[in-house]
């Protein structure tokens, strides 16, 4: 779907970046300075790389090589940028129809009123950007970028410049670009929420190269990333499908490798894969399976290892059919002598896991 | 109420003006693009001959204009050999002494409200599909507008009261090239003509005001519409 292979210095800052992301959501994540956005420029030709290749669905957009290097306005990708940069002389369904009206009819493959009902942008057509909140804005962005007819879309921290309420206002909206128009996106964040509830592959970026890359399960689970995957935000994320609903209890049960996980009702489909994120936090662990207790889903698992931190809390890396982080005191781990190789149980509230953390899976 | 000369005074100055306006538009858009966004060599050079007629005595100006666009200046002899157009003596060269004049107030505030313009905005219009020409008239000049207008108003007064190049190039010849400022000048060397340049004087003021009021309000309401 997407290949890019490239070199180049910005400022005196080297990035050296080679990636193929299938398709689906891409999401880069990195500190920032890390290059993420530099990488996004050169894939949409406001950078000039200075060597290397960007192939998007066998259309080469750039070649050093062979001295291939189309214009922005050639490359047929999408951008959304942080800040939602409508044009503010035109109303919002002048910024909308600026790109559309410049793609030939026949490769017009995104209506103008499925975005509109999608982004729900109807009751705003005919207003002023500058009377928009920014969440609004940032939808007519995304609404704006998409009826121009992309092969790609490219969103740069889309929502960094909102408040929490926003952002959880304007993430439902994304994550249905991906499903009811199945375009792929290339995905821009140092936020985890968002990268685990909307990306299938992770790129991790530092220091201008490329740390890791892979699915968003099994980066999140490697301890050597943790510097850059963040601390406070440690957990795991499963790759699950929903397998059964208990009416009586309003439960859901989701089945994944580590077995069946019993979760407060969804109003999901039998069958529809879902992707969750455990909390290291929300995960505790016991050496005998525990009886008497409240908490429903618990994990027989093997320790793969304990991580090291200078505050009274160690996560603990435990394999129960896929990985699974846990956070325990000090204490509870010299006590209970929690070392590689030990069999433990880990318990996982069941509530513990909010939708605010579910994602959606791939497909 | 107006006397025929002072009519003909009158019509003749917003004549001049107006075709001296509006000819220096496009120019006056090119080169404050070039100044505002591109980098070349001679560029300082191209910025100081711009502000020339802002700090060159009027006189010296329109010395050089007959200079060049004098009947037997290289200009103005191919211009009346393949255009059979004549420029001194006459109210195109009273225009074209206006224009040059007031370039540099038309240049200047068109390229100080396009180097205001947000670039990213452009970016964004590239990055949807925009060829540049296309930005540059779809984005660009239209948040520009203001600019425009209020270079195009400042100009447009200045060109009213142009005198010394005026005189100098096209000469003050009655309903050719005797403007508002010529004829209050001329009323001023006849015995007895204070009456009369009070009048004309009056007349300049009057014409002024109302330019800057329009420009005012015409500003305002592009701003709004443009949503500045």
């Amino acid at each position: 779907m997407l290949e890019m292979d490239l070199t180049a210095r910005v400022g005196n800052f080297p990035i050296k970046a080679a990636f193929q992301a299938k398709a689906g959501v891409t999401a880069l994540f990195g500190p920032s300075g890390a290059g993420k956005t530099s990488v996004v420029n050169m894939l949409a030709g406001l950078l000039r790389p200075s060597q290397g290749r960007i192939v998007v669905q066998g259309h080469v957009l750039f070649d050093s090589k062979h001295g291939i290097d189309l214009a922005p306005e050639h490359r047929q990708l999408g951008y959304v940028f942080q800040e939602s940069r409508l044009f503010p002389h035109m109303t919002v369904a002048g910024n909308l129809s600026y790109g559309r009206r410049l793609v030939p009819k026949d490769r017009r493959h995104i209506d103008f009123d499925t975005v509109v009902d999608l982004l729900a942008l109807s009751p705003m057509l005919a207003r002023s950007p500058r009377t928009l909140s920014g969440g609004e804005r940032q939808r007519v962005a995304i609404g704006r970028a998409l009826l121009a007819a992309p092969r790609l879309l490219l969103m740069d921290e889309p929502l960094a410049n909102l408040d929490t309420p926003r952002r959880s206002e304007i993430l439902p909206f994304i994550e249905g670009l991906q499903r009811q128009l199945g375009i792929s996106i290339v995905y821009v964040s140092h936020n985890m929420d968002e990268i685990v509830r909307l990306a299938d592959q992770l790129i991790v970026m530092a220091d201008g190269g490329i740390v890791a890359q892979g699915s968003v399960d099994e980066i999140t689970a490697r301890l050597d990333l943790r510097d850059l995957t963040g601390r406070w935000d440690a957990g795991a994320v499963l790759t699950t499908t929903v397998a059964a609903q208990d009416q009586r209890d309003a439960l859901t049960r989701l089945s994944f490798q580590g077995g069946d996980l019993w979760l407060p009702q969804l109003d999901l489909d039998i069958g529809s894969p879902l992707r969750i994120r455990v909390r290291a936090r929300d995960v505790s662990l016991a050496l005998t399976p525990p009886q008497g207790i409240s908490v429903l889903n618990v994990f027989a698992g093997r320790v793969m290892e304990v991580g090291e931190d200078d505050g009274p809390q160690v996560d603990v890396l435990v394999d129960i059919g896929c990985p699974l982080w846990a956070r325990i005191t000090k204490r509870s781990q010299r006590e209970l002598d929690i070392v590689p190789g030990r069999m433990v149980h880990a318990l996982i509230k069941a509530m513990a896991v909010d939708r605010r953390g579910l994602g959606n899976g791939p497909g | 109420m107006l006397s025929p000369l002072e009519i003909e005074a009158l019509s003749l100055s917003l004549k001049v003006a107006v075709w001296a306006v509006a000819c220096s538009l496009l120019p006056g858009i090119a080169i404050a693009w070039l100044l505002a966004r591109r980098d070349f060599p001679g560029k300082a050079l191209l910025d100081g001959l711009v502000h020339l007629p802002l700090v060159l005595p009027p006189v010296a100006l329109g010395y050089l204009l007959l200079v060049l666009f004098g009947r037997n200046g290289p200009a103005g002899a191919w211009l009346h050999d393949w255009f059979d157009i004549t420029l001194v003596f006459s109210w195109r060269g009273a225009a074209l002494a206006a224009a040059v004049m007031a370039f540099p107030l038309l240049v200047r505030s068109i390229r100080l409200s396009m180097e205001a313009v947000d670039r990213r905005l452009e970016t964004a219009a590239r990055t949807l599909g925009g060829r540049p020409l296309r930005v540059f008239l779809t984005i660009t000049l239209p948040l520009t507008s203001p600019g425009i207008l209020a270079g195009l108003l400042l100009a447009f007064v200045r060109c009213l009261g142009e005198f010394g190049a005026t005189i100098t190039f096209a000469a003050n010849v009655p309903g050719e090239t005797r403007t508002l400022p010529l004829a209050l000048y001329t009323a001023l060397q006849v015995p007895g003509g204070e009456a009369d340049a009070t009048r004309l004087a009056l007349f300049s003021v009057a014409l002024a005001i109302a330019a800057l009021v329009a420009s005012q309000y015409l500003a305002r309401q592009l701003s709004k519409r443009i949503g500045l």
